[in-house]
């Protein structure tokens, strides 16, 4: 076969705690993050990824200990995000148990810390996070959560940081975000179709097709999801059956 | 004793961690010729650019040549583990080119699937084939997460992204896999247990 369409469950952790934001907005507690890392280790995701949203306002350390404590325990790929803002950061992630790292707001204030990243511990572990609005015809960087625009084209972003050594894009709407619309789906397949990295769209999901189209329409190789998870409307072979039966190929477990 | 050799590579808790989850009881983490030395088995983790790794196991006096007698003379099993295998050939492409330790005649190049959408890096599950019969490598799927990709002698097993790619290099007592068996649920846990058994 071919490598797999992977399916990323995503938990979103303020003060090491899980937490589900809707627009980033109103969170409701939803567990421990480790045992959440272990459950989905079980289910047979194909990754997890990590977003320490609160990071910005606190300190590191909460979010280096769960790392740990989920390294200690899962054995899957582990991406962390949130916070990210030098080469060192990145260090300590992937020191705590992190195999890739997502820098967002630091990469658009400025670029050059991906090649720092990336030259310092390679491609394949660092991912450019870059949350979009659309404006107009096209898409515009924002950050802080998406509440500040920057007057950045996404998709020249986007493109640029995988040019600087990203070896993979994390993508998410951020007008879909929370809604459980599904994915922007030409966002993703106007990033996907552009570049040679892997690209993770994100941000909108509400059901099982949305995930599906986000690979066969946004040409996505990787989706990445929260709520639809974590409240148990589906489940990681769900997702990964759902996406067989649209021909898309998956892990078997 | 186990030796997961310490040349700073970010998987080496990955692969610790991973280790003691398959039963591992024993394991140094150690750069130390002489804990090489001891080793009753050898585990080489790597991540990140060819060259900073093999820049770092050179950066220790006698660390090289001590895993060379250990290995090749004394037959102790070893593992290398992505680029921990990429380093067993005996030079790479990547961002210049690099000498690796040269155990197997052959070269690590740039994964190039010109012509298809396939993406670099070859990132997320896909199949193990193998080639012939090794008790160390079954049919299965692992993570990868690679850019490069070894070539020549002792291929025992493949996987495919816009054609074939090596995915385990084996001889004698020594294995290599280009996928992360720390990061591969059960299948990789298997792997990790069968080598801590293994009496080749």
């Amino acid at each position: 076969m071919t490598v797999r369409a992977r399916v990323i469950p995503c938990l979103d952790v303020a003060n090491g705690r899980v937490v589900k934001g809707v627009n980033f907005v109103d969170l409701i507690d939803a567990g421990d993050p480790v045992e959440q890392a272990r459950a989905y280790d079980a289910a047979g995701a194909d990754e997890l990824c990590f977003l320490d949203i609160t990071a910005s306002h606190e300190g590191r350390d909460t979010i280096l200990d769960v790392v740990r404590r989920t390294a200690a325990v899962c054995f899957m790929p582990l991406t962390v995000g949130g916070g990210v803002r030098t080469a060192d950061d990145a260090r300590a992630l992937l020191l705590a148990g992190a195999d890739k790292v997502a820098v967002n707001s630091a990469a658009v204030a400025r670029p050059e810390v991906v090649a720092d990243i990336a030259e310092r511990f390679g491609s394949q572990c660092c991912v450019a996070s870059v949350d979009a609005r659309r404006v107009g015809e096209g898409w515009e960087v924002f950050t802080h959560g998406g509440r500040r625009a920057t007057g950045i084209d996404a998709i020249a972003h986007a493109l640029r940081l995988a040019d600087l050594g990203a070896g993979e894009i994390l993508l998410t709407s951020m007008d879909r975000d929370g809604t459980r619309d599904g994915y922007d789906l030409d966002l993703v397949r106007a990033v996907a179709d552009r570049t040679s990295v892997p690209v993770v769209a994100s941000g909108g999901v509400g059901n099982l097709d949305h995930l599906v189209r986000g690979v066969t329409d946004g040409h996505a190789s990787a989706v990445l999801a929260a709520s639809i998870f974590h409240f148990g409307e589906a489940t990681i072979a769900d997702a990964h059956a759902a996406l067989a039966r649209a021909g898309v190929p998956v892990r078997t477990h | 004793m186990l030796a997961l050799v310490d040349i700073q590579s970010g998987n080496l808790h990955s692969v610790e961690n991973a280790l003691r989850a398959a039963g591992a009881t024993d394991v140094t983490i150690t750069a130390d010729p002489d804990a090489i030395a001891r080793a009753d088995r050898i585990v080489l983790p790597g991540v990140g650019a060819f060259g900073a790794c093999a820049a770092n196991l050179r950066a220790v006096d006698g660390l090289e040549s001590a895993l060379r007698r250990r290995v090749l003379n004394e037959g102790t099993p070893f593992l290398g583990v992505c680029v921990g295998m990429q380093l067993l050939a005996e030079r790479s492409e990547e961002l210049g080119e690099h000498r690796g330790l040269g155990w197997f005649a052959g070269s690590v190049r740039r994964l190039d699937p010109a012509g298809s959408d396939a993406k670099v890096p070859h990132m997320g599950w896909n199949d193990v084939t193998p080639l012939g019969d090794h008790s160390l490598i079954p049919a299965g799927e692992a993570y990868f997460l690679h850019s490069y990709a070894y070539d020549g002698e002792g291929v025992i097993a493949r996987t495919d992204h816009a054609g074939p790619v090596t995915a385990a290099i084996g001889r004698d007592n020594i294995v290599g896999v280009q996928f992360h068996p720390e990061k591969s649920q059960r299948y990789g846990l298997a792997l990790l247990a069968n080598f801590l058994k293994w009496r080749p």
